[in-house]
């Protein structure tokens, strides 16, 4: 138990500083693997929290994926983030407001892993007990994803696929004519 | 490409063992975490590692982009296939129970297929995304 415990301030501690360190650093290659560390970070909570299948999916698109990604964004811009020149009053308004809003939510929020929360009780215990039985899945969360809740996954699928579709459409289609337009430039 | 030679051998190594890990958290995800779509993402990763070591014209050499928008529609179609199969069946939308005599079956069996779906769609995607953001001012 004071392992957790530690295991917990230990990671919570670092994202904090991640999250400093976002600030202050200006160089952007820093500030895209600083990102991924950040989520690094988070799959370690998520993983601590019993949430194998969320850690593998943090882990494997935040700081696999979402790193290239940017990194290929970046080979596009420059490497320095320019010093803003807008007044920094009202962000800073606006942080501390939704901070405070989040705060005041979460006093609502009952305790992590009380057996009689919300969540417990829903639909979660009749998963549990009747899974064996409807199912016949080792891993109960294969089976809730997969087939209590199908539709849900489809309609997942379906926003991946479309969300591949549409990047396709915006940037495969433009390089071509741009292609096109340098020919005639020179 | 890299010169780096320490780089390219590391590759070689890590690349297969990143695609056997993908299908272990594939058809490992009925008994432990895991599932399609964290195994698409671990085998577009393997692709992304390559690209950035050997370059992006080797790369789509292996695996062209082509296949990769194959990949993405097929894994929607297959999923929304077998919905389609427990209507004619009988069943309801998605119910795999009519999939099989045994209804223990069925599901395993439809689990199965929609796993393979979101793997398709998710890793298609993944990968097509990818060659859309480096094919603009290459990675090589």
């Amino acid at each position: 138990m004071i392992l957790t415990e530690f295991v917990d301030i230990a990671l919570l501690a670092l994202l904090a500083i991640t999250g400093l360190a976002l600030l202050k650093i200006r160089d952007l290659v820093a500030v895209v693997m600083l990102g991924g560390i950040y989520s690094l970070l988070c799959a370690g909570l998520f993983l601590v929290m019993d949430a194998p299948d969320v850690a593998i999916t943090e882990a494997a698109v935040g700081v696999g994926i979402a790193t290239v990604l940017l990194v290929g964004a970046l080979t596009l811009i420059e490497r320095e983030e320019r010093p803003s020149q807008h007044s920094r009053a009202l962000p800073l308004v606006v942080v501390l407001f939704t901070g405070a809003m989040l705060t005041y939510g979460i006093l609502d929020v009952p305790p992590f892993g009380e057996a009689d929360n919300p969540v417990q009780e829903h639909v979660t215990p009749r998963y549990l007990e009747e899974q064996e039985e409807e199912i016949g899945v080792e891993n109960v969360v294969t089976a809730v994803l997969a087939s209590y809740r199908g539709y849900d996954t489809l309609g997942e699928t379906t926003v991946i696929f479309a969300a591949g579709i549409g990047v396709l459409l915006l940037l495969s289609g433009r390089k071509e004519r741009r292609a096109g337009s340098e020919e005639d430039a020179s | 490409m890299s010169r780096n030679v320490i780089l390219r051998i590391a590759t070689k190594v890590l690349c297969p063992n990143i695609f056997l890990f993908a299908l272990y958290v594939q058809f490992h995800g009925d008994y432990g975490p895991g599932g399609g779509f964290q195994a698409g993402v671990i085998m577009a990763a393997g692709f992304v590692l390559y690209a950035l070591v050997y370059g992006l014209e080797r790369t789509q050499g292996v695996f062209p982009p082509l296949w990769g928008h194959v990949s993405m529609a097929s894994g929607a179609f297959l999923y929304a296939g077998v919905g389609v199969v427990t209507l004619l069946l009988g069943g309801n939308f998605l119910d795999y129970n009519a999939l099989a005599v045994d209804h223990h079956d069925g599901q395993h069996w439809g689990i199965f297929t929609v796993e393979l779906g979101v793997l398709l769609t998710v890793f298609g995607a993944m990968i097509s995304i990818f060659y859309a953001f480096a094919g603009r001012r290459g990675l090589d």
